[in-house]
């Protein structure tokens, strides 16, 4: 019963085993829902999902294993290029079906009708059979383009109001590739606790005190340093030209590092690693901190985080003087692999996304450079990088 | 016995179908959620809408799972023995009843809260996993196996600070408890204040989610502090063109304290306000 939709959460990486299959079987025998499909999706949702950042994609397959509906797991677009939406159509489109787009009026008529239907759409969720999208009847839908980025006539739902729930997609935000906020990036960064007693004996020892009173026959109290997190951090960051759309971002997980890590430095530096490093940016040309001096202050035990974007010119990265602000006496490449020498424990934070890492031979680069130790700044890549960093000493 | 919501707390179609699948298997459920949105008081809730005591056990990050279940005081013990009391022989006088002892003996069925599971050690959940499932455990010291005569409802919150393993999610249900959505939000203030002008409620909702709409706000207030900012309206008996008046000049809304909890978001807010301002004068 249902195994084709425990398999389909499976193979949408839904981790979903037998334990949860037989969880809601049992639910349903125990009669705990009345018949009807909401129910069913707030019960197999409840059954299945231990995660909000899948419940999105749990909507999605829901969608598709009861309806069968077409499905990807590709970001949404909000809104479709008009150009783009008329190229595709007139890649695809058979002589035919361009004659029946004609009969509808130009395309920017055809646009004021699908732009019409889709505020109705908005207002009204049930009936109708014109709504784009449907069995190919509409011009909309006939252009054989998957509609999940368009999102377009799946709104209706065939099966009544149920469908409503599921396919308002209200997860969406909070699939992990999507939503980082601080406090998400604290829970991540929390991964590299490391704790350590050091410091000032001020807590009571139980066992050690109990076994030093049995041994000495008398009230031996032991106290003991607290815990505290132990890892130390070196964060370097990338600051302005490519990187100022990142730059809320940047900001949010410097202020979740910044409170999360006792030991932390931080330092800016411009597209690459090279001989200088600054900790105020406004001052950048003035107090600039000799990367030397951060190798040899900062014992080996700490651990690097890089943020940037890697995409710069190649020259920058593997030729002497290849800096954009300055003259360098060596290349960046010969600092970096410096630095990951020293610091064995390093990893990359990217701020694009990870599939558009392929099209900048400088990612690449770096990628190589750090040994594939690079990472998308999402949640997800955050998480990784973060067990990357617990798994080297 | 089903729950569908209280007079005092509104629960949404999913929120009662996860409670009560719960409830009827049996199995821990999961809450989850922003800060704010009632993950506490849904087990208060539960006990009273099924009419059974509530036992909380408030989670702290010291707190080890062992507590729950029970403590051996062994510096009472030294100390007696070291006293020549009679107690001493027995070692039951110093075991002490964790909450989940508690739960599992209890006379009628409990709802037992597990608050913000998350605030413990990683390994916290993990330690529970089979006391939770199989709704028993050993007692070492005295031999006895405690075992639960009916399985208790078990209800679980967390603020998300840490992962919980798979192999303790696996037993329970879970629910995200999103935030409310306005004709939501609108029926647990009129539950929360009956009576209250529809007119304040409905200016009062717009200010709170153009609020919670302003980019880059590190704490988005909740459905807590709407609660608490209304009762300050209310209290305050302000004029309600305060409210309505979309004057960009006024764009803090009048005791923000209760809805801004952060001097960085205030500070954002004055600024956005100055912006107003500037751009209004030329």
């Amino acid at each position: 019963m249902f195994l084709d939709f425990l398999d389909a959460l499976r193979a949408a990486k839904i981790p979903a085993s037998l334990k949860e299959h037989l969880l809601l079987l049992e639910a349903l025998k125990a009669g705990v829902i009345d018949r009807n499909v909401e129910s069913f999706y707030y019960l197999s949702r409840s059954a299945y999902v231990k995660d909000e950042a899948l419940l999105d994609r749990f909507d999605q397959v829901f969608g598709k294993v009861f309806q069968g509906l077409e499905t990807s797991f590709e970001a949404e677009t909000a809104e479709i290029p008009e150009e783009w939406l008329k190229k595709l159509a007139e890649l695809y489109l058979t002589e035919e079906e361009k004659a029946e787009i004609e009969k509808l009026g130009s395309w920017e008529e055809i646009m004021e009708t699908l732009k019409k239907r889709l505020e109705e759409q908005k207002e009204r969720h049930e009936g109708g059979n014109k709504w784009i999208g449907t069995a190919g009847k509409s011009p909309f839908g006939a252009y054989g383009y998957n509609p999940e980025g368009v999102r377009i006539g799946q709104k209706e739902g065939r099966q009544g109001r149920a469908i409503k729930v599921w396919d308002k997609r209200e997860f969406r935000n909070l699939d992990n590739s999507v939503e980082l906020g601080t406090r998400n990036i604290k829970v991540a960064l929390r991964r590299l606790r490391r704790f350590a007693r050091t410091g000032a004996a001020d807590e009571l020892d139980l066992d050690a005190t109990i076994k030093g009173t049995a041994r000495k026959a008398y009230l031996d109290i032991v106290m003991r340093p607290e815990r505290h997190n132990a890892v130390k951090v070196l964060l370097f960051l990338d600051i302005g030209g490519s990187m100022d759309p990142h730059v809320k971002l940047c900001e949010e997980l410097f202020s979740a590092a910044s409170s999360e890590f006792k030991h932390l430095e931080f330092f800016y530096f411009h597209n690459f690693i090279y001989e200088g490093v600054w900790k105020d940016n406004r001052r950048r040309f003035t107090e600039r901190t000799p990367t030397l001096d951060v190798l040899h202050r900062f014992p080996a035990d700490y651990k690097l985080i890089f943020v940037g974007d890697a995409s710069m010119s190649p020259y920058e990265i593997n030729y002497p003087g290849g800096s954009v602000e300055h003259w360098n006496e060596e290349s960046g490449e010969v600092w970096l692999r410096r630095m990951t020498d020293i610091y064995h424990s390093a990893v990359w934070l990217n701020p694009i996304p990870e599939k558009n890492w392929q099209y900048g031979q400088s990612i690449q680069m770096v990628k190589t450079l750090m040994e594939g130790r690079m990472f998308p700044l999402t949640l997800e890549g955050l998480d990784d990088a973060m067990r990357e960093l617990t798994r080297t000493h | 016995m089903r729950f569908e919501g209280t007079s005092g707390y509104v629960a949404t179609d999913d929120l009662k179908v996860a409670v009560n699948a719960a409830a009827t298997l049996r199995r821990p459920l999961l809450v989850k959620g922003e800060p704010g949105t009632g993950k506490t008081v849904l087990a208060a809730e539960v006990a009273a809408a099924m009419g059974a005591p509530l036992i909380e056990w408030h989670v702290k990050s010291t707190t080890k799972a062992q507590q729950g279940l029970y403590e051996y005081d062994a510096v009472s013990r030294l100390r007696d023995s070291q006293l020549g009391d009679e107690r001493v022989h027995d070692i039951r006088n110093y075991i002490r009843r964790g909450k989940l002892w508690e739960a599992f003996t209890s006379p009628t069925l409990p709802v037992l809260l597990i608050d913000e599971i998350d605030k413990a050690d990683i390994e916290f959940p993990n330690d529970l996993l089979q006391e939770l499932d199989r709704m028993e455990f050993h007692v070492y010291e005295t031999g006895e196996t405690v075992k639960a005569a009916e399985r208790p409802i078990v209800i679980i919150t967390s603020n998300n600070e840490k992962e919980l393993p798979d192999a303790f999610l696996r037993r329970c249900f879970f629910h995200y408890i999103k935030f409310p959505d306005r004709e939501t939000m609108q029926a647990i203030v009129d539950v929360h204040f009956p009576g209250i002008q529809k007119e304040l409620v409905r200016e009062a909702l717009s200010v709170f989610y153009d609020i919670r709409d302003v980019p880059g706000l590190k704490k988005k207030p909740s459905t807590s502090e709407l609660l608490d900012w209304l009762k300050l309206l209310m209290h305050e008996d302000l004029p309600l063109d305060v409210l309505r008046s979309r004057d960009p000049k006024k764009l803090i809304p009048p005791l923000h304290g209760a809805l801004l909890k952060n001097e960085q978001d205030v500070m954002l807010f004055e600024r956005l306000a100055f912006i107003a301002r500037r751009d209004g004068k030329s």
